[in-house]
């Protein structure tokens, strides 16, 4: 009903601009000669004007999301069998982003875990690559107690040569402790949708910081290799090998608290993006 | 009085009505334009009329059907593609457009001459058609051919927003048909056109699903050896680039449309055994380019862009986004033909078929392999002999061409002509222009004699280019007194795109073109995908090495790492539009205004 009083209005309005439009024609017959000579003059553009200049029409500046847990993984390793959550995610612009990940365990046959939570500027400062300042915050806990430390944080992410995704970063401790970690990876499809995916981690520090068991000089290395089956770009379950490697004084520290300083396991998760 | 003239005047084509036919497919379905359907006539188009030469058209949100999917589209007078707009040369139209949607909208009048104010691109034209208000388009028409009409507006041309817009000349029409259909290709998602964007801006290969694998690496190793296999994987990956990346937007996403239908819906245009069929094909995709042949026909092109060149007999030919290509055919038996237009990077066709019986199909071709990228499109010189040998060729071949030709020119009209021989291929300049542009075309190469990526290997006669000479001599005959070159350049990982490695919203002004004056436009690739780059107003003279007969063209599909220019005289002042036309790299910043002025801005 609402909407043929539209019609209705609506068809008033046009019957009403057309003969608005016959009568200004008869007013043009008047002044024929003068446009004709407005015509000649300026071109057919007759005193129309433009909007003024924008560079606002389109979505290029536009602020996205994007939010992927890379590891929601089960470990089936010798022991304490942890659950792994590996996630970060970004908003903003193509060259300024509020960036956040997200990494920690938790085991599954002792009141232990740990979490680390980044927030970081990022900007990019070339094609592939951002630079990412910012704060990080460690949490963990066991049996006995709880523990937490505070870091500022500088590091660069991007796509390297050859396709691989890296992730390096240099932490200063809010106790003056100075470490690094570095993180690549690689994508290599199997087929169109099995994607095989081996990955390298490894953490150094130049201080020994015993309370967290961390050992100066490289802690860890770790390797792992995971196949996952894009059911959709964005939901992809995956298994997969993880050996991870402590060494020097952190192996010691492990050994020290009872751990194993070598650890080798089949993990099982998912791989999920938004 | 005019118009009235126009109408009874008896045509000399013969209009056959297939009214059973169209009786038989009317229950089936409102949603497509009609001629769409068999038997597309006289009645089924859109004409002005009135002492105003009047049409009006609305916008506005309906559902549709593809291949039996239901789903909702935005389109002109209920119907995708819109209604076949057929004008007249030297008349004055005036086009009552009204928006009843609740946001804004616009229609743009692709490759049409005009007031700049009449162009219909929001922000640059006018403020755009506001919900519930109707827009008056009046312009005088002086063109005639082929050409289309679609929004400007954010994403709607992906939704259905584009129609057909046949001129007929004013004087004897040069190409003779008996009859005629436009072909309008299109790309259909099922998916919100926004989700598409963010989906690309988070991963740039999510369309992708013809990458290469090791299962293809291991086949590649075993035809050209190891080695060389690695080494070009490697050099793609060195440069962190896809040699599968032929369309950012893919088969797995889109249902490739014909008139409005999917493949399954085949499409029919009736024709009777010795006709002169004109087929009018425009490519109204938003993010797809085709490749079209009717397998058992020979096509003669005789249009391209609008305008008439001379006729040229092909197998099959290359359709860039926004431009259009007429070609007749002449069907000598009485069996279906299938009109097969395949995406290019493989993922999937639009089809239809030319039938002498309604509801007839033929044998639908297989889809080919997905071709891969090359040094050469990644603007590097090669070094791999066979490649470097066919490059070499090509242009040899290509300069004979031209030279040829320029003889021909210069019979004609004296010393105008005098070939200039190009350097092929260019070295780029200094500028890498930032870090919005993820590589350069170090080496930019001519590439008109070729087809393009994965055509003209198969024994087909594959259009190029070159091949494109204007029926008539331009009237211009002044060399450029003024270069402008821009350079087309993107980051396909952070999806973005741009020109000079600047997206829109980092320009603060207009480029200038000054009224009247005699301007060289050079586009240079620097990316490694197609882009169809399309100037408003204006025709760009493409260089092609055909002097005088230079195709006039409103759209350029440019190849990667390819170099390309054009003669343009600003005619019509004011701003205008100039654009990739992938709608999606236009909306991430490849897009620019030119302003037609009376004296150029000193810097």
């Amino acid at each position: 009903m609402k909407n043929n009083n539209n019609l209705k209005a609506h068809l008033f309005l046009q019957t009403m601009k057309f003969r608005l439009t016959l009568c200004i024609r008869n007013l043009n017959a008047f002044a024929g000669a003068l446009a004709l000579l407005i015509l000649l003059v300026s071109g057919r553009a007759l005193a129309q004007t433009a909007p003024p200049f924008s560079n606002d029409m389109f979505m290029d500046n536009k602020t996205f999301t994007f939010l992927i847990f890379d590891r929601l993984e089960y470990s089936s390793i010798n022991g304490p069998d942890p659950l792994v959550l590996d996630a970060q995610g970004w908003i903003g612009k193509d060259f300024h982003k509020f960036w956040f990940k997200i990494e920690g365990d938790a085991q599954t046959t002792e009141k232990e875990g740990e979490m680390e939570i980044q927030g970081l500027y990022s900007r990019g400062i070339s094609s592939y690559f951002d630079f990412q300042a910012g704060l990080r915050y460690d949490m963990s806990y066991n049996a006995k107690d709880n523990n937490s430390r505070g870091f500022a944080v500088i590091g660069i992410q991007g796509l390297a040569p050859y396709l691989f995704e890296v992730d390096g970063s240099v932490q200063f401790s809010q106790d003056g402790d100075i470490s690094a970690s570095f993180e690549g990876e690689l994508d290599l499809l199997v087929t169109q949708r099995i994607i095989a995916q081996p990955r390298f981690t490894t953490n150094l520090a130049l201080q020994e910081v015993e309370e967290w068991g961390v050992g100066s000089g490289i802690n860890d290395i770790q390797l792992g290799f995971r196949l996952r089956y894009e059911i959709r770009r964005e939901f992809a379950p995956y298994i997969g090998i993880s050996w991870n490697r402590q060494l020097g004084q952190t192996a010691d520290l492990a050994r020290e608290e009872g751990g194993e300083a070598s650890n080798f396991g089949l993990v099982g998760g998912v791989r999920m993006w938004f | 009085m005019k118009k009235e003239k126009g109408r009874n005047k008896i045509s000399r084509r013969t209009f056959i009505g297939y009214t059973a036919s169209l009786g038989a497919v009317a229950g089936m379905s409102t949603i497509l334009p009609p001629y769409a359907f068999a038997g597309f006539n006289e009645r089924d188009i859109l004409e002005p009329s009135g002492v105003d030469n009047v049409l009006d058209l609305t916008i506005s949100e309906f559902p549709i059907e593809i291949d039996g999917k239901k789903t909702t589209a935005i389109g002109i007078n209920g119907s995708v593609p819109g209604p076949l707009i057929r004008l007249k040369e030297g008349e004055d139209v005036l086009l009552r457009v009204t928006n009843n949607l609740d946001e804004d909208t616009s229609i743009h009048w692709h490759g049409i001459l005009l007031p700049f104010n009449m162009d219909g691109v929001p922000g640059v034209s006018f403020e755009g058609i506001k919900p519930g208000e109707t827009f008056e388009y009046k312009y005088p028409v002086e063109q005639n051919g082929t050409y289309w009409y679609h929004s400007h507006s954010g994403l709607q041309e992906q939704l259905g927003h584009y129609g057909p817009m046949i001129i007929d000349p004013a004087g004897k029409d040069p190409v003779e048909y008996d009859r005629e259909y436009p072909v309008i290709l299109g790309d259909w998602t099922f998916e919100s056109p926004y989700k598409v964007l963010a989906k690309l801006k988070k991963q740039d290969g999510y369309y992708n699903y013809q990458q290469r694998t090791l299962g293809e690496f291991f086949k590649d190793a075993k035809e050209d050896g190891f080695g060389k296999a690695m080494k070009d994987y490697l050099a793609f990956g060195k440069m962190r680039m896809s040699a599968t990346d032929l369309a950012d937007i893919t088969g797995e996403a889109y249902t490739y449309l014909m008139n409005g239908r999917g493949p399954d819906s085949n499409w029919n245009a009736l024709f009777k055994k010795g006709e002169k069929i004109r087929l009018r094909f425009i490519n109204a995709a938003t993010a797809s380019q085709f490749d079209v042949r009717i397998p058992g026909l020979k096509m003669t092109v005789v249009q391209a862009d609008g305008q008439n060149v001379k006729p040229i007999t092909i197998d099959e030919f290359r359709i860039g986004i926004a431009e259009t290509y007429d070609v007749i055919v002449e069907p000598k038996e009485e069996k279906p033909f299938t009109i097969f237009a395949e995406s290019m990077d493989r993922s999937g066709y639009a089809r239809g078929t030319l039938a002498p019986r309604d509801g007839m199909e033929a044998a639908v071709p297989e889809l080919r392999p997905r071709p891969k990228r090359s040094m050469k499109d990644m603007g590097m010189k090669m070094d791999m002999a066979g490649m470097d040998m066919d490059g070499n060729m090509d242009n040899m071949e290509g300069m004979d061409h031209g030279n040829m030709n320029m003889d021909h020119g210069n019979m004609n009209h004296g010393d105008m002509m005098m070939p200039v021989k190009v350097a092929d291929p260019v070295e780029h300049g200094p500028d890498r222009h930032g870090i919005g542009a993820a590589a350069i075309a170090d080496y930019q190469f001519d590439r008109l004699d070729e087809p393009g990526i994965g055509l003209g290997n198969d024994g087909r006669k594959v259009l190029v280019y070159r091949d494109l000479k204007s029926l008539k001599p331009n009237i211009d005959e002044r060399e450029p007194q003024r270069d402008v070159e821009l350079h087309l350049t993107g980051n396909m990982e952070r999806y973005m795109w741009s020109f000079d490695g600047k997206q829109f919203y980092e320009v603060d002004g207009p480029i200038e073109f000054k009224h009247n004056e005699r301007l060289r436009l050079t586009l240079v690739n620097d990316t490694m995908m197609e882009h169809p780059i399309h100037l408003h107003g204006m025709w760009m003279e493409m260089e092609n090495g055909n002097g005088i007969y230079n195709p006039r063209k409103h759209t350029l599909l440019l190849q990667p790492a390819q170099r390309i220019s054009a003669r343009v005289t600003p005619l019509d002042k004011g701003p205008w539009a100039f654009h990739c036309h992938i709608l999606y790299h236009m909306d991430m910043g490849m897009f620019r205004v030119v302003k037609v002025v009376d004296k150029l801005t000193e810097v």
